[in-house]
């Protein structure tokens, strides 16, 4: 909706409009196009390195596609053979296994982290730029130190559970320690950066709710609930889908946390192999690239169901 | 103070875009300059970097770059990228044994080594090293052979006199002349109660264990997967699995960190070593565990593990220069030079006979005699066939043995495990 401002007047005076095609051309091109024009970067940008290569692997999906190029175009085959594939299967299983054991706990503790920093405390710009300090290091660094952190012989890990008498873990055996120690890594890195965006959130929410809910009576904690929670309800919405979608394409933390030559599968018995660790395997190891495509597009399909499902779940909420 | 970020990012900037500059300029110098610039790609630790500088000296106009990736797993892919995109291989490729017939099954992709003139040093290589690496006709030599993975057996003395075995190297050869005698020294030396185990891993174990089992392994000659009917590869894996069932393993990976660390904390007290490992051996282990390490015989018969060629990818922009390298190199005395810096065992006969290689002794391992051990065994060697999809099929096996040694499966349904893998990787 525009408003119009001009005064009214000037259209009595001047009763017959003048014709649109008396303004000049180039003027009229600039007022049409150049909008599109200026946001066209984003989209030429996008359609060369996001639209062109999904379709791309969309079509190498449908071929026998290995090393020497494109062999006989086979259709559905590959999709056939995936969803025969007790490794894809376990991959699945794995990534959303991992996917959960490092969203959640993540964003509750955000959600805590970010209103204890809500308060009035000493050295707060300290704390608040603490808390994001995990986000500077590198992926790599961070899974070679947990790495260690969770070794079988010589961990810290191991080292603290002995101090309670249990029997050290071999973190790498087992699927439920090796997601435990992987989703760490992920929690570790990202639960500051959520509850900075919490943080940012909580402080657009209007004094006047807390101290009226405060004459009212009600506690700290009650606060949290009902006004804290509700009022930055986009900001959850957001880093619940942002979470979702990097938990799904996890990647380099399990990949430094296996160990050897063939670190890509995840385990002996591929305890930890996540969905783009099999998509890497089979396109980049085995180079069966049409399979490893096909791997790549139901990747795609989870994360745009995860989405959907998300989406439905916050607009019941509503 | 606001300055300083501004500077040191415009610096990052001017230094990244004169990186590039030179990187593109490479190609276009070579020509203008005469300065030919040879790219040599290998993986794990060959020892040329003395020969470079030598040859580099003695060919004046030459320039070569060694591009190493330490684990073969991950070469490996990198190389068959290289390879099928046309690019990227530079001029000199190092091919590892077990995946040298999937290269072979297209010798146009390299250069043919006998139109550079490498028929008159036949003699300069064992046999069938040199046939290895040709077409079956004979016709092409794709790669020239470097080293030969002798096999040997390292052991830590200190951890063998805590547990009250013999440390000198030939009453330790002696106390397993096969590996059930191996599994009898493990046990007694796990009833001394130390802490560390007998052996690192399965893997190493069972690879070693494999190749002496005659002239094939998973693949016959005519490239059929025969994993599941080749009595040598059961045989192996029921061997590793009693050393694993009577709890020697350490169970550390090969090639992880913890691997590495365990040389120099002394995780485990043996390893079999084919001659190239002593390089690792001695890099992990550090200058303070100097003389700790020890080389004995290998229990069972010889056997080769490892070992590799040299091949001038057709992609190469200066092919004859580049077989002229290689010929240096894989020259007796570029082969002597070699297993001097990183025990890397020759090939070449006259190397393994010539004093420098036969009497030469590791200062590193209380002064071995390295080249009499390797060069024993090197005598027992019988080639054995490998074929194309070896390694990975290796890995599998060796995830297999890995979840027996974790507990996470029994030994019946590893193996079965272990060959659908296998079928279902080839199908």
């Amino acid at each position: 909706m525009v408003t119009d401002l001009r005064p009214r007047t000037a259209e009595k005076t001047a009763p017959a409009p003048r014709p649109a095609s008396k303004r000049p051309f180039l003027s009229q091109v600039d007022a049409k196009w150049s909008p599109y024009l200026f946001i066209a970067p984003f989209f030429v940008i996008f359609g060369i390195f996001g639209l062109f290569p999904l379709g791309y692997t969309a079509w190498v999906s449908l071929h026998d596609w290995d090393l020497g190029g494109a062999g006989a175009f086979v259709g559905l085959d590959n999709y056939t053979t995936l969803f025969g594939d007790p490794d894809f299967w376990n991959a699945v299983g794995n990534t959303l296994g991992m996917l959960v054991l490092a969203t959640v706990p993540q964003l509750l503790l955000a959600l805590v982290l970010a209103s204890l920093l809500n308060q009035k405390l000493r050295g707060l710009t300290f704390l608040r730029m603490g808390v994001v300090l995990p986000i500077v290091t590198s992926v790599a660094a961070v899974g070679i130190v947990f790495s260690q952190i969770f070794d079988r012989d010589a961990g810290m890990a191991n080292g603290l559970l002995g101090l309670f008498d249990i029997a050290p873990v071999d973190w790498r055996a087992d699927k439920w320690s090796s997601w435990t120690a992987i989703s760490t890594m992920v929690n570790w890195r990202w639960t500051g950066y959520n509850a900075l965006i919490y943080l940012a959130a909580m402080q657009a929410i209007p004094r006047e709710l807390y101290e009226a809910a405060t004459v009212d009576g009600a506690s700290k904690v009650r606060q949290f609930r009902s006004i804290t929670v509700p009022m930055i309800r986009p900001a959850v919405i957001f880093t619940v889908i942002m979470s979702t979608i990097a938990g799904t394409q996890l990647f380099t933390e399990p990949l430094i946390f296996g160990q050897g030559g063939f670190a890509i599968s995840g385990g002996s018995l591929r305890q930890f192999q996540t969905l783009s660790m099999y998509m890497f395997e089979k396109a980049f190891r085995d180079f069966d690239y049409g399979y490893g495509s096909a791997v790549a597009w139901m990747i795609f399909l989870l994360i745009t169901l995860l989405g959907v499902v998300n989406f439905l779940i916050t607009r019941k909420g509503r | 103070m606001a300055v300083r970020p501004r500077r040191t990012l415009l610096a990052a900037v001017i230094a990244g875009a004169l990186a590039a500059m030179a990187a593109c300029g490479e190609g276009a110098a070579d020509s203008a300059s005469g300065q030919t610039t040879l790219i040599v790609k290998t993986f794990s630790q060959f020892g040329y970097d003395e020969l470079y500088e030598e040859y580099e000296a003695s060919h004046p106009g030459v320039t070569i770059k060694e591009e190493n990736i330490g684990k073969l797993g991950d070469y490996l892919p990198k190389l068959q990228q290289w390879m099928a995109a046309g690019k990227g291989a530079g001029d000199v490729v190092a091919i590892e044994e077990g995946i040298l017939s999937q290269f072979m099954a297209e010798p146009d992709r390299f250069v043919n080594l006998r139109e550079h003139g490498v028929d008159a040093l036949r003699p300069n290589f064992l046999e069938w090293k040199w046939k290895q690496a040709s077409t079956p006709d004979g016709s092409k030599v794709v790669g020239l052979g470097t080293d030969v993975g002798a096999q040997g057996m390292c052991y830590r003395t200190d951890l063998f006199a805590a547990a009250g075995l013999p440390t000198d190297r030939e009453a330790v050869g002696a106390l397993w002349p096969t590996w059930d005698d191996y599994l009898a020294t493990g046990k007694r030396f796990k009833a001394a109660g130390k802490d560390a185990k007998f052996f690192d891993s399965s893997g190493s174990i069972y690879q070693n264990i494999l190749m002496q089992q005659g002239d094939h392994t998973y693949y016959d000659t005519a490239n059929e997967l025969v994993i599941d009917s080749n009595p040598g590869v059961k045989e192996a894996w029921d061997q590793t699995v009693e050393l694993v069932e009577a709890g020697l393993s350490a169970n550390i990976d090969q090639w992880s960190p913890q691997w590495n660390a365990g040389f120099k904390t002394g995780s485990f007290a043996t390893i079999p070593c084919p001659s190239w490992m002593l390089g690792t051996i001695e890099k992990q282990a550090g200058p303070e565990n100097k003389g700790k390490w020890d080389v004995a015989r290998v229990p069972g018969d010889g056997g080769v593990r490892g070992g590799s060629f040299l091949a001038v990818p057709a992609q190469s922009g200066h092919q004859a220069e580049a077989a002229e390298l290689v010929k240096f190199l894989t020259s007796a005395k570029g082969q002597t030079a070699a297993f001097k810096a990183k025990n890397n065992f020759p090939s070449s006969p006259q190397a393994i006979d010539d004093p420098a290689v036969r009497d030469f002794t590791n200062p590193y391992f209380n002064d071995a005699p390295v080249g009499k051990i390797f060069g024993d065994s090197v005598k027992a060697l019988k080639p054995v066939y490998l074929g194309p999809d070896n390694n990975p099929i290796g890995d599998r096996v060796g995830n297999a043995l890995t979840a027996v040694e974790q507990g996470k499966l029994k030994p019946d349904e590893a193996w079965s495990k272990a060959v659908d893998d296998a079928k279902r990787l080839v199908k």
